[in-house]
């Protein structure tokens, strides 16, 4: 047994779990955006905000960013322990990544639930 | 012609500051000779290249090595199935501490195999004769028990290049599924405990290098996929 306290999980069948279903999340949000953009192809700013008004709409997304942010710290973590050796710099790389993780989930959620 | 040209790794670490390739004229007499063969006509031109081999019939895996840059057993493969441009080029295995040439060190491999526990653990009382296995029982050790350690997998594995002391790679994998899958054993839950953390066995991304250079034609990825659902059956 390898002991870890950086990894998201804490558990490589926790981590493993968590990153095959924040994917599907992600296909399935990708797959969504990519459909509606094509429905839609004279796009204006009212339709566009009439989407992320509607409340399903938001707890989709927010879903979406919640597996991005996952899927990110799981994959970052590692890239990270695999090709970064040196202590400080991988701890150091772990933290920058944890912390714009944060910053942006906090963010998405004010895009959301703001103005 | 045949004449071949082949570019060996040479190091020797009492005498050489770094590591350099090394030309060798071999002429085969226009036969398809094994890669082992090969090393054998350059031993007799310079007698100081050290390499491993035993039964040169691919059963005991001394051997492994990388050539043209494949992994495999230098013993079981012909010198048409891996040359390129007329030119032999022969490597150690990748991933490991060099002695000397293409002898490399195993330890870190066998460390990790024996943190594996190769071997059947039961706690019950052992029956008068042995323990009996149905057919159909013994049919789920088949594509595990063959393999030989040779290491070409394990050492054709980025993963395991990258945290050999951490990512048990696959030759190990497929030895404790062999040991998972025994109807015999019943250290399940220790055996599954020790791989659950993000190394030993999740460092494995799937790119299946090992199934591609194994010599046995084994297929460790399908192995560690099958310890991947017993520990999710066992966790959720």
């Amino acid at each position: 047994m390898v002991t870890n306290i950086t990894n998201l999980g804490r558990s490589g069948l926790s981590d493993w779990l968590i990153q095959r279903v924040s994917a599907v999340v992600l296909a399935v949000y990708a797959v969504f955006m990519v459909a509606y953009l094509l429905f839609h192809p004279n796009l204006d700013y009212v339709t566009w905000s009439g989407l992320f008004s509607q409340t399903w709409m938001r707890i989709f997304s927010l879903l979406a960013f919640i597996s991005m942010a996952a899927h990110a710290w799981v994959g970052l973590w590692t890239v990270s322990t695999d090709y970064l050796k040196h202590t400080g710099v991988r701890f150091a790389f772990q933290a920058v990544v944890i912390f714009a993780i944060f910053v942006f989930l906090v963010w998405g959620v004010q895009v959301l639930w703001g103005a | 012609m045949s004449n071949l040209q082949v570019s060996v790794y040479r190091y020797n670490p009492e005498t050489d500051s770094a590591p350099y390739m090394q030309e060798f004229q071999i002429d085969t007499q226009g036969r398809d000779l094994m890669v082992l063969n090969v090393l054998t006509m350059i031993k007799d031109q310079d007698s100081s290249l050290a390499f491993r081999r035993s039964c040169r019939e691919g059963v005991c895996g001394s051997d492994g090595m990388n050539m043209n840059g494949k992994n495999g057993l230098a013993c079981v493969t012909a010198v048409s199935e891996v040359i390129k441009d007329n030119k032999l080029v022969l490597r150690p295995l990748p991933g490991l501490p060099v002695m000397r040439d293409l002898v490399v060190d195993m330890n870190l491999f066998y460390k990790q195999y024996e943190r594996m526990q190769p071997y059947l653990q039961n706690d019950t009382a052992a029956p008068a004769i042995e323990r009996l296995q149905s057919p159909e029982d013994r049919d789920k050790l088949d594509g595990l028990y063959e393999c030989i350690l040779c290491a070409c997998c394990s050492t054709s594995c980025p993963s395991f290049w990258w945290n050999p002391d951490k990512f048990v790679g696959p030759a190990g994998l497929l030895q404790a599924y062999r040991f998972l899958a025994d109807t015999r054993d019943n250290a399940t839950q220790e055996r599954l405990a020790e791989l659950e953390d993000p190394f030993s066995l999740f460092r494995c991304r799937g790119i299946m290098n090992c199934v591609a250079v194994c010599p046995k034609g084994l297929n460790p990825t399908r192995a560690i996929g099958k310890i991947r659902e017993m520990l999710l059956s066992n966790a959720t």
